[in-house]
C-alpha cells in the first residue's frame, strides 16, 4: 500500500490587508491504510487536506510526501500516482463523448491513437457505461457522471485515489453504487465525505474541524466524536 | 450535441483530418464568396450530400439546421430589409450550408484526432517556445467548453426568473460571467489534477 506522509504540513491564505488566515494548522499523518474517510463541516479544511495530496494545494510549510515523492517537488510524478475525484464531475468532464473524455486521461500514458481508443472502451466497458461510449457527456444522469469521472481516474492506474464529496450532489442510489465502486477499489483511497455510512465503512477516519485534525483512528470513534462535534455547537 | 462525434467508416471518416478541414475551408470559402442566389440552393445541396456521405443521423442534421436556423432567420431578414429578397435567400441558404458543412467535419473527427491534429501543424512553434500539445488542447476545450457554458447561461437565467428578476439584465449577466469563471478555475484543476499539461 502507498503511504502519504504530511509533515508538518500547513495551508495560509493572505487577506487584504488583514495578515493571513490559516486554512490548516501544522499537521503530521502518516496514512498507509487502505481507506481512509476524512469527515467535517463544510468549510471545516477537509477538502483542503485533501487537495494537498496531489499538488491542487500547496503546503505553506512542511511538506507532503506520497511514496516518498515530495509533492511539491515532484508533483508530475505525484500526479502519475494520484487520482483525483471531484465533487461535481461537470468540471471534470471536459471532452464532448465519454470515450472522449477517457481518451483525454490516457493520453499522458498511450501514445497510439487507436490503442487509446480501444483501452478508452475498454474503460467504459468495465464500467457499465459502454452503451453511453458515444453519448454526449452532458446527456448521462448525476450518478453516471461521476462514475465516468472516476472512470477516468481510474484508467490511468493510479495507486492512490482521492475523492473530494464524490457523492454529494447524488442520490440515495448513486450514492451506493459509486460508493460501492470506491471503497472496492483495490487502490489506497482518501474519501472526503459528509456520508457517516460511507465513512464507517473505511478502515481509518480523520475528523477535521477548524483547520485541525481533532480526532484520528477507528471510524466508529471518529464518527462518535464527531457526531458529539456537531451536537456541542448547535 | 449536433457537432457530437459519429463513429463509422465511411469515407469522410477515413480521410486525413487535414484533407478535412482543408475541404472545409475550401467549400466554405466558396459559399462566401460566390455571390449567386442560383449558387445558393446547389452549395446546401452538396452539404446535404456531404452530412448523407458521412452517414450523420437526420436527428443531427436537424438540430444542427435548427442551431443555425435563428441566426440564418435574423440575417436573411435583414438583407431583405437593405437588399431585397434574392440576397435574403442567398444569405439563409448560405448560412444553412455552413452550418452542415462544419457538421459534417464534427461528426466524422473526433476532438481527440482534432488534437492530434492540431498538436502536429502546431509542431513549427515549439521554436519560439510553444508547446504544441498545450496550443492543440486549448483550442479543443475551448469548443468542448461551449455546451456546459450554454448550461450555465440556461440555469442562470432559470435563477434570475424564479426570482422575478428577469428583466433586469444585471442579475442575470454578472451571475453568469461569475459562474463560467469558476467552471473554468474547476476545470483547470480538474485538468491538473489528470496531470494535463505537466508533460
Amino acid at each position: 500500500m502507498p503511504e502519504i506522509h504530511f509533515e508538518a504540513a500547513s495551508v495560509r491564505v493572505p487577506l487584504p490587508g488583514r495578515g493571513e488566515r490559516e486554512i490548516l494548522a501544522p499537521t503530521t499523518l502518516a496514512l498507509t491504510e487502505w481507506r481512509i474517510g476524512v469527515i467535517g463541516a463544510n468549510g471545516s479544511g477537509k477538502s483542503t487536506l485533501a487537495r494537498m495530496v496531489n499538488g491542487l494545494v500547496r503546503a505553506s510549510s512542511g511538506r507532503v510526501v506520497v511514496d516518498g515523492l515530495d509533492v511539491a517537488r515532484e508533483g508530475a510524478a505525484v500526479r502519475r500516482r494520484v487520482g483525483f475525484c471531484f465533487t461535481d464531475p461537470a468540471a471534470q468532464l471536459v471532452m464532448p463523448t465519454c470515450v472522449e473524455d477517457i481518451e483525454l486521461s490516457l493520453r499522458r500514458t498511450v501514445k497510439s491513437a487507436d490503442e487509446r481508443r480501444e483501452r478508452a472502451l475498454e474503460v467504459l466497458a468495465a464500467n457499465d457505461l459502454a452503451d453511453h461510449a458515444h453519448d454526449s457527456v452532458h446527456s448521462l444522469s448525476g450518478g453516471q457522471r461521476q462514475l465516468l469521472a472516476l472512470a477516468g481516474v481510474l484508467a490511468t492506474s493510479p495507486s492512490v485515489v482521492v475523492a473530494d464529496e464524490p457523492t454529494t450532489l447524488l442520490d440515495r442510489a448513486n450514492t451506493r453504487r459509486i460508493g460501492d465502486v470506491l471503497l472496492g477499489l483495490e487502490q489506497q483511497l482518501l474519501l472526503v465525505t459528509h456520508d457517516l455510512d460511507l465513512a464507517a465503512r473505511c478502515d481509518r477516519v480523520l475528523v477535521v474541524d477548524d483547520g485541525r485534525v481533532v480526532a484520528d483512528g477507528r471510524p466508529d470513534e471518529s464518527i462518535v466524536h464527531y457526531t458529539d462535534l456537531v451536537d456541542a455547537t448547535r | 450535441m449536433a457537432g457530437l462525434h459519429q463513429p463509422g467508416d465511411t469515407v469522410l471518416h477515413r480521410l486525413p483530418v487535414g484533407a478535412k478541414v482543408l475541404g472545409l475551408a475550401v467549400l466554405s470559402l466558396a459559399i462566401v464568396v460566390v455571390r449567386d442566389v442560383r449558387s445558393a440552393p446547389a452549395f446546401l445541396l452538396v452539404t446535404l450530400l456531404l452530412a448523407a456521405l458521412a452517414r450523420v443521423p437526420l436527428r443531427s442534421v436537424w438540430r444542427a439546421a435548427r442551431g443555425v436556423l435563428l441566426i440564418a432567420v435574423v440575417a436573411g431578414a435583414f438583407q431583405w430589409w437593405w437588399y431585397g429578397a434574392e440576397k435574403a435567400v442567398e444569405t439563409f441558404l448560405d448560412l444553412l450550408s455552413l452550418g452542415l458543412a462544419a457538421l459534417s467535419l464534427t461528426a466524422t473527427t473526433s476532438v481527440n484526432e482534432m488534437v492530434d491534429a492540431l498538436s502536429r501543424w502546431a509542431r513549427p512553434l515549439r521554436f519560439v517556445g510553444v508547446d504544441p500539445d498545450r496550443v492543440a488542447l486549448t483550442v479543443a476545450l475551448t469548443i468542448g467548453a461551449l455546451p456546459g457554458t450554454i448550461a450555465i447561461a440556461r440555469e442562470t437565467r432559470d435563477a434570475a426568473r424564479a426570482r422575478g428578476l428577469d428583466r433586469f439584465p444585471r442579475a442575470y449577466l454578472s451571475p453568469f460571467v461569475i459562474r463560467v469563471v469558476a467552471r473554468a478555475h474547476e476545470s483547470g484543476d480538474a485538468l491538473h489534477a489528470r496531470g494535463i499539461g505537466d508533460d
